[in-house]
């Protein structure tokens, strides 16, 4: 490893332009006769739309232009869409209902969209869309998932009997039963996994310039994959072909997953700003964004874990219920069931599992991934029953994950999923040492003295990560590939561009890539530009979500690599009439080994490109792409340890200590790769302890569409964390990369509602544990 | 509409803007300083922190016009001849910024915790000082470590030049 | 935020003549509650009067107990004022814990009295330092001021310009955040005197805002300690109930707010 090569924490190369204010995101950008939008929003969860009066609107100061669905249908913009088909157990495919970017008939949750007002300031756009006279004829509205299966519920889409989208199976049923038959005991539970606001710092925003020379469209937007954009909105919504739509993600203030999805407000500024004639620019507010983005997770499930007399688990049956709000969002299927009950085996080997998945219509924004997607959920639901359990079989939580561990690899699960590499034990003993477990019971009687109570609990995590094998999840509905590409570009002096179908939106991308180039050519990483987020520099690529960038986009840049360095190899072994395999590149220099004949990287580059004097035959250049499709998901894998203390008085749980053991296999940069858990943690944490969504069930208004009621973690929340890593490569990339950009988020939130529950003896509790929550669970048991 | 005049960055500023404009939009649609960030609508996310006469305060909850004839900073204006500021060169350092939204807000409000606090920081105090801030990327390990950093190395440059 | 237009007053009577000449017009101080709530589109003065620049509603003055705050105060400079930490700590810490260091650079005294947020901390201390507001045409007591959620006694126009009490021999404030908004979900000003009078003053938590809770003060007057509160019960009948806290939590938030700030006074 060099200073900058594979395994160093090099700092940033991005920082400094973050650090001075000097980055550009999306809401940063403005081009000459650029005008401001604003979108009228319908105040109701569920109504028909009987009409849209714009005439006072329209006269209305500094007006542009207004626009509404009907306009757009006419101009055949399609309906939004989800990419990954499901089938239900009887066969039948997913139930989705119409999108219109702009309602014109139906509005189904508070913040759809019916209309945008676009005029010279935005203080006048809104000023106009409160003019804009919408009348609603208001629908009853059902904001939960359980509620809205039931009889004589509100209806959303007519494609959708009883607001049900599929009903889904994985594994045997029938091996399941016999288990829980069997068993010598049985742990039951019903477990909710709350819903979230994923709350990027940077809210959404798009520019949609129309050129009408060209007839060509520019499209700014917060995106984690613009390729995927441009693809979507060309290929499904009908805005214009991919040649006549560039889609440029600037720096993005981050996503967790809700900058993945395509949204109205893109498709629509786009559209208005060919109708309107100027460049129009939209710009989310906090409220908007509660209303309007993804939202995560909004589980019910009952599950029950059979166990052996030897306290070995033989079984696992779960049924969950997923909202997913009024439409279906990009990836939405996916969630609940491929990224979900494929990993109900955790760390565990568990003969028998089965799960059953029914996915709902509801009153309240789509809901889609965010960070985790799908595994928080099965991690949650695996780690709290299996601590429940250690309870009721009266044994140690760590003895009893510790028993069941799969210890042999590859290890085929009954749930699809192959796991490739791992050591549980090793991360479960590393935290456990690293948190003083055994310490535990003498800092519980100490707190006691203070009349505080004190928990511990753990959690085992395992994820899916480098999403996916493409021929894999085509099989499984998916819609599109998830390879990813990369192009490296040496320039004539040396230096190097390498373009990337990545995106990076917090990740340091700009580092840990130029990172690779480092290790294998030796020169510094300044001579290295990661270009990503822009279709008309970059070839097509995926993006960055389901921590894939580091395992699938940087296997791209290796294959590249490869390619760039067999040729460089080629032209230095021409120069200095050697054999190309005795030619190593080290320290920024091509050299013939056990000679002192050595040619400096910029001279090859140089070669490569003045092609005065090359081998036979070559093209000139040194410039190679590479298109790179994982043959297997990676499994990153975990054991966290929290310990709290609660206040009995209030209810307030401080987290004293929060220890995380993580195997990701090879690291590129462990300084990025702690930043990376520290979220995830963090977000975690947020989920377990303060965050909720929380919609009115009545009339389906949020009431949680601010940080006046949103409870964000802020840095008194949280305690510094205790990392530590055991790393197994991973078989199956050229890197030996797992990925850590959700493992944090999967892996806290069982282990803090383990300890919270172990301090107060009650394991009645859903998240988040708020304060009233636990003083009343306390309370209950008292 | 009227001229609203004040010094930002050390440098004499005006510009025609409605009353009702915020300084934060001021700052980033007038005068083109987009380092300077919304985050939210209910003054708390800090994303918008720049320096008033000195005092550390939330630019989308002031008006342009209320900051008429005041002396501003913002994130811009920290670096001095191209040398990023002992609290930026701290978060670079520690890895305190990760998409970087936050960060200029997070940086004027270190700067200003450490003027009121100087070297006796500890992480608690730093903490708790954060409570007008958020960020959504870091989980604030590495934002705590770069201000006490920072802290540090302030404090003791203090004391050498004593 | 709606069109408005700005006026900047240089003194009591200039704020006074602004305000008056205005159609809907509001006194605009720090502006951390009056801004945010024109941004929501919530509020929509025609007209704003700035008083941060008038120079006699700015600073603490102490003259042995007696306290005297101009209105434009900032958090920030009452909690970090010497003079009033040395006879008064408790408003200090109070006005320490306002809002984030952000908010208490700009927020000011004056303005949050006169807004009355339910969830403020002001009002709490005001009503438990029997403080009296003067305003530009008279002085009321903090008893009959907080007049109901976001009401005061303040005529259309009237303004006040500062804020003044006696010092008491103990006094403390404890108050419990909400986890989201970091506003108090309840808050206990608690303060006795040398002639034994005691008051205990509730924020966060009253379904009509602040108020003092006589059950508590009785108690507190007879033994000041954290323990005389055990026996008290407070009602949670009237108090405020939210997705955060009901009422009953608040109850129990109330009475153990008052027994720290007893304990901390």
């Amino acid at each position: 490893m060099g200073v900058e090569g594979i395994g160093a924490s090099v700092a940033r190369k991005e920082d400094k332009r973050f650090l001075t204010g000097k980055g550009r995101y999306t809401d940063d950008m403005s081009v000459p006769g650029m005008k401001y939008a604003f979108f009228v929003r319908s105040p109701y969860a569920h109504a028909k739309i009987k009409s849209i009066d714009m005439s006072a609107a329209k006269d209305m100061p500094g007006v542009i232009g207004i626009l509404e669905g009907k306009q757009l249908q006419a101009d055949a913009i399609g309906n939004i869409i989800c990419g990954w088909m499901i089938h239900s157990r009887d066969g039948s495919p997913m139930k989705m209902g119409a999108w219109r970017p702009l309602a014109h008939e139906t509005v189904r949750y508070v913040g759809d969209a019916v209309a945008i007002v676009v005029a010279d300031s935005l203080g006048e756009a809104r000023d106009a869309a409160e003019a804009v006279v919408v009348e609603y004829d208001v629908l009853p509205a059902v904001t939960e998932a359980v509620k809205a299966l039931e009889a004589g519920q509100p209806q959303l889409h007519p494609e959708a009997p009883n607001n049900l989208i599929f009903d889904w199976q994985l594994g045997d049923g029938d091996a399941a039963d016999k288990a829980i038959a069997e068993a010598a005991h049985v742990t039951e539970m019903t477990i909710r996994n709350n819903r979230l606001a994923p709350n990027p710092m940077e809210p959404r925003a798009t520019l949609g310039i129309y050129d009408s020379a060209e007839d060509h469209y520019t499209c700014y937007t917060t995106s984690q994959n613009p390729h995927v954009a441009r693809l979507v909105m060309s290929a499904f919504y009908n805005v214009a072909p991919e040649n006549k739509l560039r889609v440029i993600a600037p720096d993005v203030g981050g996503g967790f997953g809700s900058k993945i999805y395509i949204y109205p407000e893109e498709i629509v500024c786009l559209w208005a700003s060919k109708k309107t004639g100027v460049p129009v620019k939209w710009t989310c507010d906090r409220t908007e964004a509660f209303l309007t983005d993804a939202h995560g997770r909004d589980h019910v499930s009952t599950v029950k874990m059979a166990f052996d007399k030897d306290n070995r688990i033989t079984g696992l049956k779960v049924d969950t219920i997923a909202n997913l709000g009024a439409y279906m969002s990009l990836f939405s299927s996916a969630v609940p069931t491929y990224l979900y009950a494929t990993l109900l085996s955790g760390q565990y080997a568990i003969p028998a599992i089965h799960a059953n998945v029914r996915t709902v219509y509801t009153n309240t924004v789509p809901v889609d991934a965010y960070r985790g997607a799908g595994r928080p959920e099965a991690t949650y639901l695996l780690e709290r029953t299996i601590e429940t359990a250690a309870r009721e079989l009266g044994v140690s939580p760590a003895e009893l994950r510790r028993k069941n561990f799969i210890r042999t690899f590859p290890y085929q699960t009954p749930v699809i999923m192959t796991y490739d590499a791992g050591d549980y034990e090793a991360s479960l003993e590393a935290a456990m040492a690293a948190s003083d477990w055994n310490g535990f019971a003498a800092r519980k009687a100490e707190a006691a003295r203070r009349g505080m109570k004190r928990g511990i609990g753990m959690s085992c995590y395992i994820e899916a990560c480098g999403i996916a094998p493409s021929a894999a999840v085509g099989s499984l509905g998916a819609g599109v590939g998830l390879w990813e590409s990369a192009e490296v570009r040496v320039n004539a002096v040396g230096t190097i561009e390498v373009m990337t179908g990545s995106h990076s939106h917090g990740q340091g991308h700009e580092t840990t890539f130029a990172q690779l180039i480092a290790d294998r050519f030796g020169i510094p990483i300044d001579n290295v530009n990661i270009v990503h987020g822009d279709t008309d520099k970059v070839q097509m690529g995926m993006g960055t979500y389901g921590s894939r960038s580091g395992a699938v986009g940087m296997s791209a840049v290796v294959k590249a690599l490869d390619k760039v360095e067999a040729k460089a190899k080629k032209i230095a072994a021409h120069l200095m009439e050697a054999d190309e395999s005795d030619i190593v590149i080290e320290n920024g220099e091509l050299k013939v080994a056990g000679t002192d004949k050595v040619l400096p990287w910029f001279q090859v580059a140089l070669a490569a490109y003045t092609a005065h004097n090359l081998p036979p035959g070559m093209e000139p250049g040194l410039k190679e792409g590479a298109f790179y499709d994982p043959s297997n998901f990676t499994f990153p894998a975990g054991c966290y340890i929290c310990e709290v203390e609660i206040d009995p008085e209030t209810g307030t749980t401080e987290i004293v200590q929060f220890v995380a053991a993580d195997d990701f296999g090879n690291i590129i940069n462990p300084m990025i790769v702690e930043g990376q858990v520290h979220g995830g943690i963090a977000q975690g944490i947020g989920q377990a302890l303060l965050e909720n969504v929380h919609y009115d069930p009545q009339n389906g208004q949020l009431i949680t569409a601010s940080y006046m009621d949103y409870a964000m973690p802020r840095a008194d929340d949280l305690p510094s964390f205790k990392l530590s890593h055991q790393n197994t490569p991973c078989p199956s990339n050229p890197l030996g990369i797992k990925g850590c950009g959700e493992a944090g988020a999967i892996g806290s939130p069982p282990a803090l509602i383990n300890a919270i529950t172990d301090a107060i003896g009650n394991n009645n509790l859903t998240m988040p544990a708020t304060p009233q929550k636990v003083w009343s669970a306390i309370n209950a048991v008292n | 509409m009227a001229k609203v005049k004040m010094t930002v960055n050390g440098r004499q500023v005006g510009a025609e803007c409605e009353d009702r404009t915020l300084l934060v939009h001021f700052l980033r649609e007038n005068l083109a300083l987009t380092g300077t960030h919304v985050g939210c609508d209910t003054t708390q996310c800090g994303a918008c922190v720049v320096h008033m006469d000195g005092r550390s305060v939330k630019s989308c909850t002031i008006l342009a016009a209320q900051a008429a004839g005041s002396t501003i900073l913002t994130i811009e204006g920290l670096a001095s001849g191209g040398e990023m500021h002992p609290v930026q060169a701290a978060f670079k350092a520690n890895h305190g910024l990760q998409c970087g939204f936050c960060t200029p807000g997070m940086v004027m409000t270190a700067v200003d915790m450490i003027r009121r606090h100087g070297a006796n920081l500890d992480e608690a105090t730093v903490r708790a000082e954060l409570d007008g801030n958020i960020c959504r990327c870091t989980g604030y390990h590495n934002i705590v470590k770069s201000i006490l950093a920072a802290a540090a190395e302030m404090g003791g440059v203090q004391q050498a030049a004593e | 935020m709606y069109a408005t237009n700005y006026h900047r007053a240089s003194s009591v009577q200039d704020a006074v003549k602004m305000r008056s000449a205005a159609d809907e017009g509001k006194y605009l101080s720090g502006g951390m509650t009056l801004i945010a709530t024109m941004k929501q589109r919530l509020a929509s003065p025609s007209d704003l009067v700035d008083l941060r620049h008038i120079p006699d509603l700015n600073g603490v003055s102490v003259n042995g107990k007696s306290v005297r705050i101009g209105a434009a105060t900032t958090h920030y400079d009452v909690a970090s004022s010497a003079e009033l930490k040395a006879v008064c700590p408790a408003i200090c810490a109070l006005a320490h814990g306002i809002g984030d260091p952000h908010v208490r650079h700009m927020g000011t005294i004056g303005g949050s009295v006169a807004n009355n947020d339910p969830a403020a901390d002001y009002p709490a201390a005001l009503l438990g330092l029997d403080a009296v507001i003067v305003t530009n045409v008279r002085e009321i007591k903090a008893g009959a001021f907080f007049t109901g959620l976001f009401e005061t006694a303040l005529e259309d126009g009237e303004m006040i310009v500062a804020i003044t009490f006696d010092a008491p021999a103990r006094a403390a404030y404890a108050k419990f955040r909400n986890p989201a908004s970091r506003y108090a979900m309840t808050g206990v000003f608690v303060a006795r005197r040398d002639n034994g009078d005691v008051r205990v003053a509730v924020t966060g938590a009253g379904g009509d805002g602040v108020f003092r809770h006589s059950g508590m003060e009785a108690a507190l007057a007879a033994n000041w300690s954290a323990d005389a509160l055990s026996g008290v019960s407070v009602d949670p009948s009237g108090l405020l109930s939210d997705i955060h806290a009901g009422a009953e939590y608040r109850a129990n938030l109330v009475k153990v707010m008052a027994k720290r700030a007893v304990a901390a006074a």
